[in-house]
């Protein structure tokens, strides 16, 4: 029952006119200058109301004076950074990359855009500093399979291997053994004469058949001593540098049903100039031509 | 004046009443907003209904709790921006239910991974990661190599999700077994998948059966690749 509001004997201080079996509740207020941090507090939020984002109302809401976005926010923030390296950037994108390679300056900014950019989208697959992985080609060695200049490499970036780009670099090594064009032992004596450039066939070993299947079939893209031709994507196989495995049991399953790899093109996540700065980054690690 | 306290508190109905009030005033401040989604949803180009496959894989997607570390929702920072592109918009993920954002990211974001790595590498990733990211954490799903897709029943699954408002057609839903075989299949013909399902990325498939492992690729090789930003202004983008 709510009794009179009176001082409390013990303390001092007032009740609140509540009592439950005989406890009365003391009324302690808040401390005053916390009261008005409280009520200044209130009164800040409606600035804020004001200047930012924040009521809905039927098919909208108020935008705010200040006409905040978190999503323009982190826009204008991107390109503030962007800002930065604006001029070199624009006179990458602009210029033939083989001039690029002649500007120290440039080349600075380029290999550093490049290096990050390599860390980030090439690494999961090429390697830390392009070091190769199975299936996936070593990028500091001078074995090229579509060139190794900067503007091959530029080409390759942009528009990727076999990817979905109209443009992609495209080779299709047919499937020799499983579509039936070759028998399993004309496959065999081919993996010889092969296994012989890999030295994992003994050189004393009689490679005519294989020699001879080698020039019906292989020599259009893969050339008449297995140097590889670029234009076709036809990968040397003389080079002793091997993108699988280098054993002749690989060969025969090669030749029998190949396996292609597939590089991404880059030109719909990175613009021209990030992409040439991959390239001279890429470019520098070792085997550039 | 006010109804005094002890008024209320001596009344049960009152107080019942009254405490409701209260109550749905809260309610309706969370619900009333959904009622404008039409207008919170960004209007873009090219987002559709995932392919039968991809929603297969999504499904595992969520078996396997690939949530848990890695999130699909990159946010409007910019950093965030620069690190994995485009900030995700909301009619990204308007056919995903539920929807993939998560707020764990013990792996990275992969809201655009689609397109990013090639398909075999997926493959050779999720069979072993380590193979190809060393100092990761990532288990091993390899038996996913191993393990037959459970698809009977995709055409139901489609129908289910067009119940909570998925705009699959009559079409796609009596087509889903076939577009589901075509697009694990290379050497298929791929015309009515495309149809049905624009820039459908086939993956390359043991030529054996359809594995769990090719409907997670399909679906991973999908995310964030539908809507062309070159073509979306960004103040579009801001309503």
């Amino acid at each position: 029952m709510p009794t009179k509001i009176e001082k409390d004997s013990h303390t001092g201080t007032d009740t609140t006119g509540h009592v439950w079996d005989g406890i009365r509740e003391l009324n302690t207020p808040l401390p005053k200058w916390w009261l008005y941090v409280f009520i200044a507090t209130v009164i800040w939020a409606l600035g804020w109301f004001l200047l930012y984002p924040s009521i809905p109302y039927g098919s909208g809401y108020w935008h705010g004076l200040l006409g905040y976005s978190s999503r323009g926010d982190a826009m204008s923030g991107l390109a503030a950074i962007h800002e930065q390296h604006k001029d070199a950037m624009d006179k990458i994108a602009k210029m033939p990359i083989a001039d690029i390679a002649r500007d120290p300056k440039l080349m600075e900014t380029a290999i550093t855009a490049g290096r990050i950019t390599f860390a980030n989208n090439c690494q999961p697959c090429h390697g830390p500093n392009g070091a190769g992985r199975v299936g996936y080609p070593a990028l500091g060695d001078d074995v090229w399979l579509w060139g190794g200049k900067l503007t091959d490499i530029e080409t390759t970036l942009t528009h990727g291997i076999r990817s979905s780009d109209p443009d992609a670099r495209q080779s299709q090594m047919p499937a020799f053994g499983a579509d039936g064009t070759l028998k399993p032992d004309q496959i065999e004596a081919v993996a010889d004469y092969v296994g012989v450039w890999w030295g994992v066939v003994p050189a004393s070993t009689d490679t005519k058949a294989g020699a001879q299947i080698y020039a019906e079939n292989c020599v259009a893209c893969h050339g008449e001593k297995g140097e590889g031709n670029r234009d076709a994507g036809g990968p040397p196989l003389n080079a002793k540098v091997h993108l699988y495995d280098g054993s002749r049991a690989f060969i025969v399953s090669q030749v029998n049903k190949p396996q292609q790899g597939v590089m991404p093109n880059w030109n719909t996540r990175l613009d021209p100039a990030t992409i040439k700065s991959v390239a001279l980054f890429v470019h520098s690690l070792g085997g550039g031509e | 004046m006010f109804i005094k306290h002890q008024t209320i508190e001596r009344n049960a109905i009152l107080l019942l009443v009254l405490a409701l009030v209260a109550i749905s005033i809260g309610g309706l401040v969370e619900i009333i907003p959904l009622f404008t989604i039409e207008t919170t949803v960004e209007h873009v180009q090219g987002v559709r209904p995932y392919s039968p496959l991809e929603q297969a894989g999504r499904d595992i997607y969520v078996r396997e709790g690939c949530y848990v570390c890695h999130s699909q929702m990159i946010r409007a920072l910019k950093d965030e921006v620069e690190r994995y592109g485009h900030y995700s918009l909301a009619a990204e993920s308007m056919y995903d239910h539920p929807f993939q954002w998560g707020s764990k990211r013990i792996g990275p974001d992969l809201a655009r991974v689609g397109g990013k790595y090639s398909s075999d590498w997926h493959y050779a990733h999720l069979k072993n990661p380590q193979a190809l990211v060393p100092e990761s954490l990532m288990p091993h799903y390899a038996f996913m190599a191993d393990t037959a897709l459970s698809y009977d029943n995709i055409g139901d699954k489609l129908h289910t999700l067009r119940i909570v408002g998925v705009p699959y057609t009559d079409e796609q839903i009596a087509s889903a077994k076939s577009d589901l075989e075509t697009q694990a299949n290379p050497q298929a013909d791929s015309k009515a998948l495309l149809a049905h399902y624009p820039k459908a990325n086939t993956v390359p498939g043991n030529g054996k059966q359809v594995t769990e492992l090719d409907a997670l690729v399909a679906y991973l090789q999908v995310l964030g690749t539908e809507v062309n930003f070159a073509d979306t202004s960004e103040e579009s983008l801001r309503q």
